[in-house]
């Protein structure tokens, strides 16, 4: 029989013997018994339902633990995890630029905010914050912009369909492709980017790049306002959205929540205006806020930073229009990719010109970009923290460099993962229906939860 | 940053591998381990012929006064807040670190949940925010192993940001919590601990949260391997990415 100083114990630290202290703390979750026991004692008067992790409406694999009294839920408790895949850890193993190619997979519909958040922290690691070119910043804001239109679509979307509204998600996701057309011609790929490098973007706009925005553009607006009469005055959508999902500004002040929720509840507090990063403060646009603090106004919320992000992507193009041409990687090629990507007949690759350069004629090209993409660059040592605006809140990334070519420690501040703590609040005291309303007002994609 | 060589920063950093771009000279840069060979070989003899090179870790150190910008105002009322409760600024705050318009303070770990609370209800602080906690596990720094480094955000003051850095021993790994100064960081901590086995004393509920409830270990600290397996392609076999010898 194990005696209490044999178990593994939650405190000891790697390669050290225990030795003998006041208390021990146990994390082992090893109570199951007792819970069950309990549970079946009680069995008459509660009812506990797992609700997920593979349930429709938990965008992902959210496990819902609910406690229900009839179809009153009063308690909820939130499992997460299912969908870790350990991709801070893999960074550490992989150069800066390679790290770009993991972090835009944790919340898959934001990827080109991971990105952003993560390329700023290494520039201001290695002091070039102000050398990275007008062009591509620009083109960061242009990509950031759609992209947060073609989330709030799919949280949107998604909301509406668990609402059991079909046709709500397929114009949301009909309206998405629409951003795609313009995200893939330019990146090559519709999500998952890895876009935007360290020092700038991965290659330039294409050449059709403003014909597709002037045919997809006025489609979209058109969508967007076909979205807007389908939901925003539907009784039904009323009726089942608000008072729902109540969370006031103390509670998410308190649960540290950003983001639509935060602006549901009155508070106008935007990264973008409030500590400008990739130049905003040159743009013209409002944060829009709501009063009522519940899932309907968090929807309004939405449907008001999309029109606010057409307005700032309208300015991005004139500007982009002024500096067709110019360099959208930093100067420095100790750290600039040696080459420009562009997407061929083959799919997307080195550029044709450079293959020539660095096979035919040029030897020295050819060592300093295998010197550049096999080593990278190195990073002085030190910290970072970086926030931007995502479309679910402060997305931070805290990036740790020890002067190598890879990242010391690379840490993301996911909004969505902070956020999902409010959901015992949203939830206990409603209804079981509302539950799904409540956290689909939340917002929450597990892949950026559980990275 | 550049005045001292006038070189760009980048090109500073490149030649000497970090050690010559830090952002004051008049600071002493911390030493956090050391960086031997260039090829990261651990296993069997170095033939690459860097193996005999040894270079140290440098991080930024402590700064001097004046710190610039806000963070003088932020450490004055610091200061004032921790003057009539039971520690000291001067026992409270280990250092001050001013680094790429970034301010790092190190408290000392007994004394955090007074400064959290400081943070949070001190008028001219006024921190409403902690966007949580992340861990940084340094095995090379020796009763210091594992660090906790907080942010904070104040959105009265304009958005000022603020580090907050905490350092325990590997062998005594406890850090008091601040879940009860700001409930937010709940699932950070028990992210914290889950991932570096950081115990975040009077947490509510501290528990994994990522890993598996009975999983061994804590998967982000240095020494705990990645696991890759080697991929194997027309009998050739390349190692997994932590067994691959690489550029350290």
């Amino acid at each position: 029989m194990a005696t209490a100083s044999e178990k593994v114990h939650a405190t000891r630290g790697a390669g050290t013997d225990e030795g003998p202290r006041d208390h021990y703390l146990q994390a082992e979750g090893g109570d199951w018994d007792a819970l069950a026991a309990e549970a079946i004692e009680h069995s008459d008067e509660r009812i506990v339902v797992n609700m997920g992790p593979q349930h429709p409406s938990t965008h992902g694999v959210l496990r819902l633990i609910l406690e229900l009294d009839g179809e009153t839920v009063t308690e909820a408790r939130v499992g997460i995890g299912y969908l870790h895949t350990g991709i801070e850890k893999t960074m550490e193993f992989r150069t800066f630029t390679q790290g770009v190619t993991l972090c835009t997979r944790m919340d898959y519909l934001t990827p080109m905010f991971q990105e952003t958040a993560y390329c700023l922290a290494i520039e201001r690691l290695l002091g070039i914050e102000d050398q990275i070119p007008e062009r591509a910043t620009l083109i960061r804001v242009l990509m950031m912009e759609c992209t947060r239109i073609s989330s709030h679509l799919v949280c949107l979307g998604t909301g509406g369909m668990e609402l059991g509204a079909t046709t709500v998600m397929t114009i949301g996701f009909r309206e998405r492709e629409r951003l795609f057309r313009l995200i893939e011609a330019t990146t090559g790929l519709r999500m998952n980017n890895g876009y935007i490098r360290p020092g700038g973007v991965s290659n330039d706009l294409p050449s059709n790049w403003k014909a597709i925005i002037d045919d997809q553009w006025p489609l979209l607006r058109q969508g967007i306002k076909e979205l807007e009469e389908l939901t925003l005055e539907n009784p039904i959508v009323k009726g089942r959205m608000m008072d729902v999902g109540y969370l006031d500004l103390t509670g998410c002040m308190a649960l540290g929540v950003t983001g639509p929720m935060l602006k549901a509840a009155g508070m106008p507090y935007d990264l973008r205006k409030s500590a400008p990063y990739c130049g905003y403060e040159r743009f013209d646009f409002e944060v829009p806020t709501w009063d009522s603090a519940d899932s309907y106004g968090r929807m309004r919320v939405r449907f008001l930073e999309m029109w606010e992000s057409l307005k700032i992507i309208d300015q991005v193009i004139e500007r982009l229009e002024a500096c067709e041409g110019e360099p959208v990687m930093v100067a420095d090629k100790k750290i600039a990719w040696p080459a420009q990507l562009s997407v061929g007949a083959d799919g997307q690759g080195n550029s044709l010109e450079h293959i020539r350069e660095i096979m035919g004629t040029s030897m020295e090209a050819l060592i300093h970009h295998f010197k550049l993409v096999t080593e990278g660059f190195r990073v002085p040592a030190g910290q970072a923290y970086v926030a931007v605006e995502s479309p679910k809140g402060e997305l931070g990334c805290h990036l740790v460099s020890d002067g190598g070519t890879r990242p010391y420690r690379a840490h993301f501040r996911d909004p969505a993962f902070n956020n999902l703590q409010a959901a015992a609040a949203l939830i206990e005291g409603g209804a079981v229906a509302d539950t799904v309303v409540a956290l689909a007002s939340i917002d929450p994609v597990l892949g950026g939860v559980d990275r | 940053m550049t005045e001292h060589t006038g070189k760009p920063a980048t090109q500073a950093a490149q030649e000497t591998g970090g050690g010559g771009n830090l952002p004051t000279q008049a600071t002493t840069p911390e030493v956090r381990g050391e960086r031997r060979g260039m090829f990261g070989a651990t296993r069997g003899s170095d033939t690459t012929g860097y193996g005999g090179l040894v270079a140290p870790i440098l991080f930024p150190g402590a700064a001097e006064r004046p710190y610039g910008g806000y963070f003088d105002v932020v450490a004055d009322e610091l200061g004032k807040a921790l003057a009539g409760g039971d520690a000291t600024y001067e026992q409270a705050i280990e250092k001050v670190v001013i680094d790429r318009g970034e301010m790092t303070v190190f408290v000392r770990r007994e004394h955090l949940p007074t400064v959290a609370r400081a943070l949070r209800d001190e008028p001219g602080l006024r921190f409403e925010i902690c966007s949580g906690v992340s861990g940084v596990h340094y095995p090379a720094d020796a009763g210091r192993e594992l660090h906790a480094v907080y942010h904070f955000l104040s959105i009265t003051h304009g958005s000022r940001r603020l580090r907050i850095e905490v350092t325990c021993p590997d062998a005594d790994p406890h850090i008091p919590s601040i879940v009860e100064t700001y409930p937010s960081n709940t699932w950070h901590e028990r992210e914290t601990w889950d991932f570096f086995g950081i115990v975040f004393d009077d947490h509510p509920a501290l528990t994994r949260i990522l890993m598996p409830d009975d999983w061994p270990g804590h998967p982000q600290r240095k020494d705990y391997p990645l696991g890759g397996i080697p991929v194997e392609f027309k009998g050739a076999t390349i190692p997994a990415p932590d067994q691959r010898r690489s550029y350290n």
